[in-house]
């Protein structure tokens, strides 16, 4: 029975809900229980400099740049009640010695103070024999910029050296795979990077050797960093010690843009950022989600994208005459495409889409076969062996986009029997878009010779532009905005980072540009913009519930439900609900 | 019982306690376990496997042991902090890593009384519940290797290991495990680590407290060999009649280390606090060398805080405070940890007017660079440093200002590691820094402004 002029004790009010009062700098705040220092801290915006901590890997607690100072209540005397203060809470009484932040949990009225005398010495203290064997590098370390020594040296450091002694030496510039650059010198012995390679892509080739002071980061005699997930380290390493063999030396990170986006060389859908200067891209790194990719993703789609630089982007419109391909404009091109389609009959014609596209350019490729009146109208299927981690059984990256867009439980299924009707010569005239169809359709270049009209939207000459009467030129997935639907029925969007070389266009125009050179009368519906666009597209399906470009969240939303999970995600949620990370 | 006669020359002193070391040098005595029979040996194994194993632990409590590898935490209070619902196995690990400078106790009971260990052994185990236990040898000691696997199977022979011993139902195994030179094997979860085939970075605590997540991730023990062998005596006389011996809360005897400048080095067992360092220093080891005087002595093993022979101290508060000097302190745990040092291993290490302070430091310094694990970013940075500086206070390449940075790295490492490293490598530092400032500054310079050749190379280049 609670009697009406007691008040409950902030501890009780916490546990009622699962959560702990923690003070922080002073601050009062609920946290659930089981949250690590360090993570309560960020809960209470009070940022914690760290190296080796990473909420996806475990705490190793060595870097010791985390030192806060702790306080919890006394104990009381054996026999006696504990006693709280006006505010409910029990004097804190604080310890003398720092503890670390990343490794321990909070406790019910612990004070923690992340600012003062003790903590600020304790930062020094750690920057300060962070550096005194550091190499002077950063006027060539591509760390630069987005460097956590340098960072936390301009925050916590001491900001003037008395080291007078020699500074170590270890190997510098050392080659431990094919993609990565490893130098010994710049190494703080975090150990994420050992750490990362055993606990998530479960290849165990890097290690420590020698002790003290020579402690070195190695790779296992005999072995390469050869693993598909090797390049992760290169991201969490702090300093430039493991560096990246595509960037090395390429651009100074503060001249880079930063755009986000979404992977598209397979079903997962990991979340990118692209990093340009000019229309260049300069390197594409991983973006945290923790329900996609975590903070990974492999090294084949990494260094797999498509540069408006490239020698071997279509630049112009081209239409084949006598056997040869001439430059064209827009006008003339989509003039002589719409012209040379009506030639056919309804039957005769063939729109073959791909799960490379966006759902707007599906959407807009729909309506191109209704205007056509073709049924015939599919993707391309490009399965693979699925690596068990990020990289999906299913190669399209918008598969589960194209089911929707265009109603059909399996697009990829009518595949066949347009190829067989292309070989007896059943279908006449295509429009394909995105795919090269000697590639994984299993088309030969014979077949295509079979056909007497092919219309095609490519980045590159590929064997089916070489083939095409009519060839528009097209934007890779770095240059588009649009969204796509991974493997597990999420709704994620891309960014475009750079502009389509040349005249090449986004597709989704083009596409409509196609549409209107068909009609007789272009519809004055036609979206002028890709946001008039996805009005139109979320109005259609319901599924997809409002979401327009500009309102799906930054790390997507779910749609769908597929039944996939991704197996990279299941093994982090399983290591969460241990204990053994953050998450 | 016999009367016990010790080799010529290797009698004890008349203030010695021999207990543990009863029979070490002992006439007629050998490693073997028909010798340690005859003597009385595994009788009280043969108590304590009649006893309740909470009455074992009970009696360690009593006993005010508290342990002997240098830190001095009771050994009945850590035996008590297993789980009490543990269903995982339990380890005991006995740590005969023996590797702190000034240190040699544990050798003599391993290399001549093996059988002493085992049953205290046996003992623990039965207290904590544990059928698996490792002697955790410093590579050091290979003869010691081989005669404890010699006494193990001597002692299964005779069913005092193995399974069902003496028909009790309970089981032991004792596996002997070689270290491969390193100090940090010393340390409780490094030498798990080792155990445990990796790496020996010692583990953060929290969470990873051995008697909650130790061995493998199970309960573990880990206890040093001579407070083992203190279990088996505890067991034969009794918590209360041990806990007679030596003083209040500084119960039992201990084995004094004594080396360096004395006439009488060596090994003596005394009852703790019973002995005052200058009846140690002048009576049993004789005084110092002829034509000197004492200068300093390090109390507990090079990790410890050093003390000027001529030094006084304050100890306790207000009414009960008291001065006390160097001489007058007795060789127990308390009062040493109150005059600012440690009773730590019992490694005593003398030193006379004929060292040179800057190089005792310098020699220390080389130890704990050296044997620095390297996983915290303080000591292993700064193990280091500090041994660079100290080479150059030797060198007479030092400034004044060297002094004090080597004073702030000392205390920048000092309380910031994963481990007590961190302290045992800063505590010689601030130690000789506070107690002996002046004559380390005597061998400095203001002139020596000192640049490494390598930053005096890159100047000639910049400037």
């Amino acid at each position: 029975m609670s009697d009406s002029t007691t008040t409950q004790l902030p501890k009780d009010l916490a546990a009622e809900k699962g959560m702990i009062n923690v003070q922080i700098d002073g601050h009062w705040i609920q946290v659930p229980r089981g949250t690590r220092m360090i993570e309560a801290c960020k809960i209470a915006e009070k940022e914690v400099p760290h190296y080796c901590y990473h909420p996806k890997l475990s705490s190793p607690g060595n870097c010791r740049m985390c030192l806060v100072q702790m306080g919890m209540p006394a104990r009381p005397a054996p026999g006696e009640e504990p006693t709280y203060g006006d505010d409910g809470y029990q004097e804190i009484g604080w310890m003398p010695r720092p503890v670390i932040a990343c490794a321990n949990t909070v406790g019910e009225n612990m004070g923690i103070r992340t600012t003062g005398d003790l903590v600020e010495k304790c930062r020094e203290g750690v920057m300060e024999f962070l550096l005194i064997n550091h190499p002077l590098d950063c006027p060539i370390c591509d760390q630069a910029g987005e460097c956590q020594l340098q960072e936390f040296s301009v925050e916590h450091g001491k900001g003037e050296s008395r080291f007078k002694e020699d500074k170590v030496k270890k190997p510098k510039n050392v080659k431990i795979g094919p993609r990565i650059r490893l130098d010994d010198e710049r190494c703080i012995m975090c150990s994420r990077c050992i750490r990362f390679m055993d606990e998530v892509a479960d290849d165990p080739v890097l290690g420590f050797s020698e002790r003290g002071t020579h402690t070195t980061v190695g790779i296992y005699p005999g072995r390469e960093l050869t693993n598909n997930y090797g390049l992760n380290t290169v991201d969490i390493c702090p300093v430039g010690a493991l560096t990246s063999n595509d960037f090395r030396f390429q651009m100074r990170t503060w001249f880079l843009k930063e755009t986000d986006s979404i992977d598209t060389n397979c079903g997962t859908g990991a979340n990118i950022t692209i990093w340009t200067r000019g229309n260049k891209i300069f390197r594409i790194t991983p973006r945290q989600n923790d329900e996609v990719n975590s903070c990974w993703i492999p090294d084949s789609h990494r260094l797999s994208y498509t540069c408006p630089t490239d020698d071997d982007r279509l630049t112009a419109c081209l239409i084949k005459a006598d056997g040869v391909h001439e430059e064209s404009c827009w006008e003339n091109a989509l003039d002589a495409a719409a012209d040379a389609l009506k030639q056919y009959d309804t039957n005769e014609i063939a729109v073959i889409a791909s799960a490379r596209q966006t759902n707007e350019e599906l959407f807009m490729m729909r309506t191109l076969a209704s205007e056509l009146g073709s049924d015939e109208l599919a993707i391309v299927a490009r399965a693979q062996t699925p690596d068990e981690m990020l990289v999906s059984s299913d190669q399209n990256p918008n598969t589960t986009g194209a089911k929707l867009i265009l109603d059909d439980k399996n697009p990829a299924e009518k595949m066949d029997a347009i190829c067989e009707s292309i070989r007896s010569g059943q279908i006449k005239a295509i429009v394909v878009a995105s795919e090269d169809l000697t590639e994984a359709a299993q088309l030969t270049s014979e077949d295509l010779d079979n056909l007497e009209l092919i219309v095609s939207l490519n980045t590159s000459a590929s064997a089916t532009a070489q083939a095409s009467d009519i060839v528009f030129p097209g934007a890779s997935s770095t240059e588009k905005r649009g969204s796509m639907i991974n493997v597990a029925g999420r709704l994620q969007k891309l960014n475009a980072a750079c502009i389509p070389p040349g005249d090449a266009r986004v597709d989704w125009e083009a596409i409509r540009d196609l549409i209107n050179a068909l009609s007789d009368e272009p519809s004055n519906d036609t979206p002028q913009s890709i946001d008039q666009l996805s009005e139109i597209i979320t109005k259609s399906f319901d599924v997809l519930n409002d979401y327009t470009l500009s309102k799906i969240p930054n790390s997507g939303v779910t749609v769908i439900e597929t039944g996939v999970s991704i197996p990279l995600i299941d093994r982090e949620t399983a290591r969460k609900a241990t204990g053994e990370i953050v998450g | 019982m016999s009367k016990i006669s010790y080799l010529s020359g290797k009698e004890p002193d008349s203030c010695e306690h021999r207990m543990i070391f009863k029979n070490i040098d002992r006439e007629g005595w050998d490693p073997s376990i028909a010798c340690y029979l005859k003597d009385g040996g595994y009788e009280q194994l043969r108590k304590a496997l009649k006893m309740n194993p909470a009455d074992i632990t009970n009696e360690v409590k009593i006993s005010g042991l508290r342990g002997r590898g240098g830190a001095g935490f009771p050994t009945g209070v850590k035996w008590g902090f297993i789980p009490p619902n543990n269903t995982k196995p339990v380890y005991l690990i006995c740590n005969c890593d023996e590797s702190e400078p000034g240190t040699f106790k544990d050798r003599y009971i391993v290399h001549q009384d093996p059988h002493q260990l085992i049953e205290g052994m046996l003992i623990s185990a039965l207290a904590i519940g544990a059928h698996t236990a490792y002697i955790y040898m410093r590579e050091e000691f290979p003869e010691a290797a081989i005669l404890m696997e010699k006494a193990i199977e001597e002692a299964r022979e005779k069913n005092f290991l193995g399974s069902d011993i003496l028909g009790s139902g309970f089981d032991l195994e004792i596996f002997i495990h070689r270290g491969a030179a390193a100090y940090i094997c010393g340390e409780e979860t490094g030498l798990i680590e080792s155990l445990e085939g990796k790496r020996p970075y010692p583990r953060i605590k929290p969470p990873y407290f051995p008697a909650a997540l130790g061995l493998y991730m199970a309960p573990t023990i880990v206890n040093n060999v001579e407070s083992i062998c203190h279990v088996k005596h505890i067991i034969e006389m009794g918590g209360a009649e041990y806990a007679k011996l030596g003083t209040p809360r500084n119960t039992g005897t201990r084995i004094l280390c004594v080396s360096g400048d004395v006439k009488k080095p060596g090994y003596y067992e005394v009852e703790v606090g019973k002995i005052t360092m200058g009846e140690l220093l002048n009576d049993v080891c004789g005084g110092p060398l002829d034509g000197r005087s004492f200068k300093a002595c390090i109390p507990g093993g090079s990790s410890a805080k050093i003390l000027r022979c001529d030094e006084t101290f304050k100890i306790g508060n207000g009414e009960n405070q008291k001065e006390l000097g160097f001489y007058d302190i007795p060789m127990d745990f308390d009062t040493m940890a109150a005059c600012g040092s440690m009773a730590g291993s019992g490694g005593v290490i003398v030193m006379d007017d004929s060292r040179k302070m800057s190089w005792v430091l310098n020699n220390i310094n080389h130890f704990y660079a050296h044997e620095s694990c390297g996983q915290c970013t303080p000591c292993r940075e700064g193990s280091m440093w500090m041994r660079k500086i100290s080479d150059r206070i030797v060198d007479g390449k030092a400034t004044p200002e060297d002094i004090q940075t080597l004073e702030d790295v000392a205390y920048q490492i000092d309380g910031r590691t994963v481990c007590a490293f961190g302290e045992a490598a800063s505590w010689p530092v601030e130690a000789m820094i506070s107690k002996f400032r002046d004559e380390l500054e005597a061998e400095t310079s203001e002139d020596n402004e000192y640049l490494s050749p390598e930053a005096k190379r890159q100047l000639k280049n910049i400037s």
